[in-house]
């Protein structure tokens, strides 16, 4: 009998991975918008050492703008081709990112940006994590917007694309400009 | 027109493979001979309907037909005629075709070359290969269609990504799907044994080859891929862990198992359920990898166009080919009969060691890959997983792996002396010791884990060299005797012993690359960077025109001391179609270390960043892989699988020769 039992594992263990991949294909549940439970809740406190040395990224230094805070790492493969799109924003949008590298060897951030260009008007070093893990980051890289009053107000999770940015992120931060 | 014939030719395939999926498994059930044999008949079919359809795409691609929403999506004009034929697998659409092609080719294969299966065994491996066959047509024809028109055509194209317009890529995926449609055949194989109900040696010699075969394409595409994200992304790297390499790791570790396990069957008659097992599971993580990159459920960069429908129908399949086997496997595998016994220490127990820490590594990564997930569906906290999580659970399943190697081959069937095995490795200890102590000392006390990483793949290097001497007898006898002796040893013996040599190689570059030197900096031409006893000189960087794209070249020499040692032209190349950026890194290699030189962007003052590496054994990671592949070629090449001799061996392959 127990042998006949090991005998239906595989197959047991398969049927619950397979109900694993239904839930993950739910209708509602989009992998590169993952609904966050901190939306529309002020983000969660941070201080973080500043990557170029000097002074400190922090969430209350933050507020009093609407901003975008893009958690990103030099291991990271997706982030590069998010990469120019944020560099698209931050010089031709003008809109303010700020970067968190997420779990990196500062050296290693820091080369990343030297050599594809720093989009980011400050960078903080979360060198353990647990700022992302604050946020309930999923996977560099992940975008967030947050308001004036520290609210916040979105999240994309994974890459940017033309597409969001334009039909999503932009006019987001429109809205959040002119209210 | 083509296309409408491509499209006629891919919805007949589907009808030929239903036809294949029941009338040679029906007249298996029968006993009926003509029912049988429509099996080879429908598989030759159904190749011939998907090359024609794989020739039409084709066409369209290479005359720019936008007529064809697939071809606008992802070609141009302007682009290269290499690019517009390997653009039609660069896509969703195009790569399913490719897939189910590679599939019907397999089954075509099985077709000619299986004159010496029973008839019936043949029968219903043809049949479940025209079940999946059913299953993918459906899938490309309902959600996927490669040959859907537009009017009006639009005047061009929007061109392929310019990352894929790379030779190394446009050639890694026909390798990679040989290597998981491949194993379909192990896949209809096992399955067709459980409905048989039985699994001899005959029946693993026949599995061997099929197995050996994928696993050699997959080894060659996963390199290709490794070797493609090294030069192409700029900075170096070569492996991240990323849930799509993943993907195709997966099956390559399980796959290797299954060849391993499956010589314990063929020369011992036992370990069938688990071998059975192995082979389902092989190929099922290929079709699991197939839904992870198209269904859209992890964010990766390689990951195709999401669409929830292909989900959906893909994870169906799945249900199907994978649930299907598996409970068919729950009822019928007890019933397989082990054979012959076996102690712990013993060849059959090093191979169940090999089994042991293969499968449990690919559990690791399996989990690694899928824990996201995992918490994200039951709503868990969010956590993500990174290079660090596998360099600590499973590269130290690895090591066990690789002290085995050494040893394994040398231990006799049945009951083996470890202790005399080990005393014949006393050169491969004294190797490990030797090269350990000198990687310390030339890298003054560098990080002592590569170090290990170097004094281990030393000691697999010349344990494996140390085993063929012995069978040779090689410096003992006189070298004609030896040569005679080489001669006369199975291929596969002389197959196991390259692979596990590029085993040893691969292992030492990636202990390797811990040394590696870097040196970034802004240098306006006219200057130098030195790196690693090197300098490099950047005479200029000029503006080039090229097929579709704006490239800056910058020229640089590299100079040991006074010596000119080469020329070497890294670029930047801008896509104004995409409006993207594409690294193309200059690699000067010796061999020994590559020096690796990538150039960044220019600053306002006129200079330019460049970022030069100077990388010790990396390009033995991919002369490595290509040492395994070999050897799993040459094993192949063993007369004992060629065509007709496995029908006169179909007595118990106890007195083959390659464990005397």
């Amino acid at each position: 009998m127990m042998r006949r039992a090991l005998f239906l594992l595989p197959v047991a263990l398969f049927l619950a991975l397979a109900g694993y991949f239904a839930l993950a294909l739910r209708p509602d549940r989009d992998p590169q918008a993952l609904p966050s439970a901190l939306i529309d809740k002020p983000a969660p406190a941070f201080t973080l050492a500043s990557l170029d040395g000097g002074g400190n990224l922090s969430s209350d230094g933050l507020k009093g703008q609407v901003v975008v805070v893009n958690f990103f790492a030099s291991w990271c493969v997706p982030c590069r081709i998010e990469h120019p799109l944020l560099m698209r924003l931050a010089t031709q949008e003008r809109v303010p990112i700020y970067g968190i590298a997420y779990k990196d060897k500062p050296e290693d951030s820091r080369r990343i940006l030297a050599q594809l260009g720093d989009p980011y008007r400050g960078t903080g070093v979360d060198r353990d994590g647990g700022t992302g893990f604050d946020f309930g980051v999923y996977g560099v890289p992940e975008t967030y917007v947050i308001d004036r009053s520290g609210h916040i107000r979105q999240r994309f999770v994974g890459p940017l694309t033309a597409e969001v940015v334009e039909k999503e992120l932009l006019p987001l931060l429109k809205q959040l400009n002119r209210s | 027109m083509i296309v409408e014939i491509g499209h006629f030719a891919l919805i007949l395939a589907l009808v030929v493979a239903i036809v294949q999926a029941a009338l040679p498994l029906a007249g298996a059930a029968r006993g009926n001979v003509a029912w049988m044999e429509v099996g080879r008949s429908t598989a030759l079919a159904q190749f011939l309907l998907m090359a024609i359809a794989m020739a039409a795409l084709m066409h369209a691609y290479v005359t720019s037909d936008f007529t064809v929403v697939n071809v606008i999506e992802n070609s141009h004009t302007d682009k290269p005629l290499l690019y517009k034929i390997t653009g039609v697998w660069g896509n969703h659409e195009g790569s399913m075709l490719l897939w189910v092609f590679i599939l019907s080719l397999c089954g075509a294969a099985v077709a000619l070359f299986s004159n010496n299966l029973p008839p019936a065994l043949r029968a219903r491996v043809l049949a479940v290969q025209g079940m999946i066959g059913t299953g993918f047509l459906l899938f490309i024809l309902l959600t996927s269609n490669p040959f859907l028109r537009e009017l009006p055509p639009p005047l061009n194209g929007r061109g392929l990504n310019p990352v894929l317009q790379d030779p190394g890529l446009a050639f890694h995926p026909p390798f990679l799907y040989l290597g998981y449609v491949g194993f379909s055949v192990s896949f209809c194989f096992a399955v067709a044994a459980l409905i048989e109900g039985r699994v001899d040696s005959a029946w693993a010699r026949w599995v061997r080859p099929w197995t050996l075969a994928s696993w050699c394409a997959l080894t060659i595409g996963i390199a290709m891929g490794s070797w493609w994200a090294y030069y192409t992304l700029g900075w170096g790297g070569w492996w991240f862990w990323d849930p799509v390499e993943n993907a195709s790791f997966l099956p390559w570790l399980v796959g290797t198992a299954l060849i391993h396990s499956a010589i314990v069957v063929e020369k011992r008659d036992t370990l069938k359920s688990w071998t059975v097992l192995l082979a389902i599971i092989t190929f099922s993580l290929s079709l699991v990898g197939t839904f992870l990159v198209r269904s859209g459920v992890l964010t990766s960069v390689h990951a195709f166009a999401v669409d929830p429908a292909r989900g959906s129908f893909i994870l169906l399949l799945l249900l199907v080919a994978i649930g299907g086997s598996l409970a068919l496997y729950a009822v019928r595998a007890p019933a397989l009969k082990g054979g012959g016994l076996f102690a712990p220490v013993s060849r059959e127990g090093a191979l169940v060691l090999n089994n042991l820490l293969l499968s449990t590594g690919a559990a690791t990564v399996f989990l690694g890959t899928l824990y996201p997930l995992f918490l994200d569906a039951v709503g868990g906290p969010k956590l993500s997983v990174g290079p660090p999580f596998y360099n600590k659970t499973f590269v130290p399943l690895m090591v066990p792996v690789l002290v085995a190697v050494a040893a394994g081959p040398l231990l006799a069937w049945k009951r083996g002396d470890l202790l005399g095995a080990l005393q014949r490795l006393w050169a491969a200890f004294a190797a490990a010791v030797v090269v350990v102590l000198g990687a310390l000392y030339v890298t003054s006390g560098g990080p002592v884990l590569a170090v290990l990483g170097l004094g281990l793949a030393a000691w697999t290097f010349v344990g494996v060299l140390a085993e063929w001497t012995e069978r040779l007898k090689l410096f003992r006898i006189p070298a004609r005797d030896s040569w005679r002796r080489a001669r006369n040893l199975p291929r596969s013996a002389h197959g196991m012993t390259l692979a596990h040599l590029g085993l040893a190689i691969s292992v030492a570059g990636i202990a390797a690359s811990a040394f590696e030197v870097e040196h970034i900096d802004i240098v306006a031409p006219g200057g130098d960077l030195p790196l690693a006893g090197y300098t490099l000189h950047l005479d200029k960087v000029e503006k080039l025109q090229g097929a579709n794209y704006v490239a800056d070249d910058a020229t640089i020499t590299v100079k040991r001391g006074d010596a000119v040692i080469a020329v070497v032209h890294p670029q930047r190349r801008f896509f104004p179609l995409q409006q993207q950026t594409t690294s193309e890194t200059a690699i000067r290699t010796n061999f020994l270390a590559d020096l690796y030189i990538a150039l960044g962007e220019p600053d306002q003052a006129g200079g330019w960043t460049i970022r030069a590496y100077w990388k010790p054994l990396v390009p033995w990671i991919w002369i490595g892989a290509v040492f395994m592949a070999f050897g799993g070629v040459v094993s192949l090449s063993d007369r004992r699988w060629r065509v007709g001799v496995a029908s006169r061996l179909r007595a118990p392959a106890a007195q083959a020769a390659a464990g005397d």
